[in-house]
């Protein structure tokens, strides 16, 4: 392939490609991104491959393994092309069925389709699917249309025209004002406006300067930055080379989590053909702007996804952050004017350019502008990634999109913006998703996890999990937060233990504020935020796990015990048999005990107790009743006794 | 096998791989990934290798290979076991999954037993939340787990 030497060139070539794909011919598209691959979408695509090649086919369709097109809960996702039929759930074995009916017969496999779970209506298409049909999905909505391993598709999805634009006919101070006047906002967490940032480091007098991708997303839970980066590297490329145009950066890093192969693969793939197309290297397009990015693995820490820990991990060194009383925009990398954004922020440039700022704002509440990806997860029907509108109501996505919590247990929180984040109760589920409002209500942003919790979750140890993550995760470079949390920690720890003392809530929003003040980076300070936020809205989960000893939730394992209740043990010998602390006593007709000294309270035997018996049950808070007496024990059934 | 997993790696191949990084300091970390990749953990010799090719004192490399979560400086068993705890997980009810790991193993997060078969680590999330809670063994996926079910998964290693 010749390099790409002027606009016009792009656009023959653009032409040259569309010409050859009839928008007629069937295309499968299965997705391959992790999730789809984790519930088995590698031996699917084998599978389509095969069955293609046995019927004789392969001539007439085309297969494509692409990105993800966020619906996880119902992986793996297969889209037919041109009619947009989606399955969902495909197993190897539906394959042969898929290509006899649907590609050859022009008809639909029914049991595959999307049913409502609660009305049993049927959703053919993509677009129908109710998950899909409240999202706004600017960014995740070509995922499924490219094969991130191949530049044409993203060509033929109008890709790079955006740079083309920006390289010929807009000065980088356009550039510069489109991005301010969108309001684009940055999406790994903070929220610093991308054009002021871009700004600062354009006009700091250094002749070199510096671009880069933040792609070490450590939020637990949080996979949309990987999703885009795995399944359309391009759109951020783009986004970086416009970027680095405005500022005047002929240098730029994309910093990938060590954790995430197949990102760090296709990403690579993206900068060896875009450079072979002359879209990056030297004289970009005939344009003379010379720009060359490199690739630099993380090595597992969660810290350096602070901007200032990353740019020190980028010169090989430990990830710490230093303090920013000057920005890392004006002295970052090697003390260089450095811009850092995150994946999703890159992502949106390109569209910014080519759609328009008015375009982008009409997307969004007053102070944040644009769609949000979040990642929906834990206790919901739908897992998956959405991206809707900034502004719309937390209720509205965890309902209408994310179908609700399973099992007909009851909403108690969500929590948003990872470990740094804070957990919002039902009662504020009409609170509108933006920037300022989460932080107003004591959680953040983030970069987009939201993951929801229902009645069997304690608060508490919901709080304790994320300091116990920060602990491990501190640097240790600073004393409030390295001391602070792991104190916090400790007194956490003792209350899911039961042995919480009056004080400790207040001990707690002590330490709270001297972390939140007196940390060096972000890391520490936002580190209070999961135990205020938890105290704030479940101040009386904490008060029974100190007064009464007492979990509500049942959650905390040194505060519950597992009971059979004798009166409703029908000694089937199911949890007897599946107990792996071999716990369990009793017999065939002989009522099951747990030995309470031996239960390891993993909670094997009240998932194995059949429905229809129940009889195993979870307390908290009150003694567990002695075991029967012996004699007491034997079940006497009617039947034999007739 | 035993022998191969405490196996010294070969200086020639160290060099190589320093050399594909320009034997640049800036690219200690690369380096040390590259090298950890390819010999499941860091020996001494190694890292005293690559102190001398990149001239960059001992210490230093030492603080990077232990601050990084990546890197292992003793060796790894044959079957290597990743307990998801990333906060999806955490609700679904990870840590039963990871205290069962355990009384099966008889190591920590963390640890090696003492033939060399399994190592367990957790890890913070591994983006399949869909499939929680989740853990790998040797990179194969083990979604929707229960307590009772590790026992059947890890019985299939040797």
């Amino acid at each position: 392939m010749a390099r790409l030497e002027s606009p016009e060139e792009l656009g023959k070539f653009r032409k040259k490609i569309l010409s050859k794909r009839d928008p007629n011919t069937p295309c499968i598209s299965i997705c391959a991104g992790t999730g789809c691959i984790a519930s088995g979408a590698g031996e699917v695509i084998a599978a389509f491959k095969a069955e293609i090649e046995k019927q004789g086919l392969k001539a007439d369709v085309n297969t494509k393994e692409t990105g993800c097109p966020g619906f996880c809960e119902r992986g793996p996702v297969v889209v037919i092309y041109p009619e947009e039929i989606c399955y969902l759930q495909v197993k190897p074995q539906d394959v042969p069925e898929i290509v006899s009916t649907t590609i050859k017969e022009k008809k639909i496999v029914e049991r595959l389709v999307y049913a409502d779970p609660s009305t049993g209506d049927k959703a053919i298409h993509e677009s129908e699917i109710p998950f899909y049909k409240n999202q706004k999905r600017n960014l995740l909505g070509s995922n499924i249309k490219i094969d991130p391993k191949d530049i044409d598709d993203y060509l033929a999805q109008d890709g790079y025209s955006a740079l083309a634009k920006v390289l010929f006919k807009m000065s980088s101070k356009d550039v510069l004002d489109e991005v301010k006047k969108s309001n684009l906002r940055g999406r790994g967490g903070g929220g610093f406006p991308t054009g002021r940032k871009w700004e600062e480091s354009c006009n700091a007098p250094d002749e070199i300067k510096y671009v880069i991708v933040n792609a070490d997303e450590g939020d637990p839970g949080a996979f949309m930055d990987r999703a885009l980066l795995e399944g359309n590297p391009h759109s951020i490329l783009e986004g970086l080379i416009i970027g680095a145009y405005a500022v005047g950066a002929h240098e730029g890093f994309i910093y990938v989590r060590q954790e995430y192969p197949l990102a760090v693969e296709n990403v690579g793939i993206a900068i060896r053909q875009a450079e072979e197309y002359g879209l990056l290297g030297k004289n970009i397009l005939g344009s003379a702007f010379d720009f060359n990015v490199m690739v630099h693995q993380g090595a597992g820490a969660f810290v350096c996804g602070e901007s200032s820990a990353l740019m020190t991990a980028l010169e090989g060194k430990a990830g710490e952050p230093r303090p920013k009383y000057i920005h890392t925009a004006v002295k970052g990398v090697w003390d260089r004017p450095s811009v850092l954004n995150n994946v999703e922020t890159w992502a949106n440039v390109p569209l910014i350019i080519n759609k328009g700022a008015d375009w982008f704002t009409q997307f969004g509440n007053e102070r944040s502008k644009g769609t949000k990806i979040f990642s929906l997860v834990g206790k919901i029907n739908n897992t998956g990634l959405v991206e809707v509108p900034m502004g719309i109501i937390l209720r509205d996505i965890i309902f209408k999109i994310g179908g609700g919590i399973p099992g007909g247990k009851k909403f108690k929180a969500v929590q948003t913006g990872g470990p740094s984040g804070g957990c919002i109760p039902e009662e504020m589920l009409n609170l509108e998703v933006g920037y300022d409002e989460l932080t107003k209500a004591g959680s953040m942003m983030g970069s987009g996890g939201m993951i929801v919790m229902d009645e069997d979750n304690c608060m508490v140890d919901v709080a304790r999990y994320f300091l116990d993550f920060l602990t491990d995760e501190s640097c240790g470079k600073c004393l409030p937060c390295r001391e602070g949390i792991r104190q916090m920690l400790k007194v956490l720890t003792n209350i899911t233990k039961g042995k919480g003392k009056e004080g400790d809530i207040e001990l707690l929003e002590e330490l709270s504020e001297v972390a939140g003040e007196a940390s060096l980076c972000a890391l520490g300070k936002s580190a209070p935020n999961p135990v205020l936020s938890t105290i704030r809205y479940f101040r009386d989960e904490y008060e029974a796990h100190i007064k009464e000893k007492r979990c509500p939730a049942l959650s905390c394992k040194d505060l519950i015990a597992y009971y059979i209740d004798p009166a409703k043990c029908e000694a089937c010998m199911i949890c007897l048999k599946k107990c792996p602390a071999e716990a369990i006593d009793g017999g065939k007709g002989k009522i099951h005990i747990i030995d309470q000294e031996k239960c390891t309270k993993c909670g094997t035997c009240i998932e194995v107790c059949p429905p229809r018996f129940r009889s195993v049950r979870k307390m908290s808070g009150e003694p567990v009743p002695p075991p029967i007496p012996e004699e007491a024990r034997k079940i006497v059934r009617e039947s034999k006794q007739r | 096998m035993k022998k191969d997993r405490y196996a010294r790696m070969d200086n020639n191949r160290i060099d190589e791989i320093i050399e594909k990084h320009h034997s640049e300091a800036s690219s200690l970390i690369q380096i040390l990934l590259n090298i950890q990749s390819e010999n499941h953990w860091l020996p001494k010799e190694a890292l005293e290798r690559v102190s001398e090719k990149l001239n960059v004192p001992m210490t230093r490399v030492q603080h990077i290979a232990t601050f990084y979560k990546a890197f292992s400086l003793v060796p790894k068993g044959r079957h290597e076991i990743h307990v998801c705890m990333g906060t999806a997980c955490h609700v679904r009810g990870a840590p039963r999954i990871l205290d069962n790991v355990q009384d099966l193993t008889g190591i920590k997060p963390g640890e090696t037993d003492l033939d060399l078969k399994f190592s367990l680590e957790t890890v913070n999330c591994l983006g399949c939340c869909a499939l929680g809670p989740v853990m790998t063994v040797d990179g194969k996926t083990h979604g929707k787990m229960a307590p009772a079910e590790t026992a059947n998964v890890l019985k299939n290693y040797e």
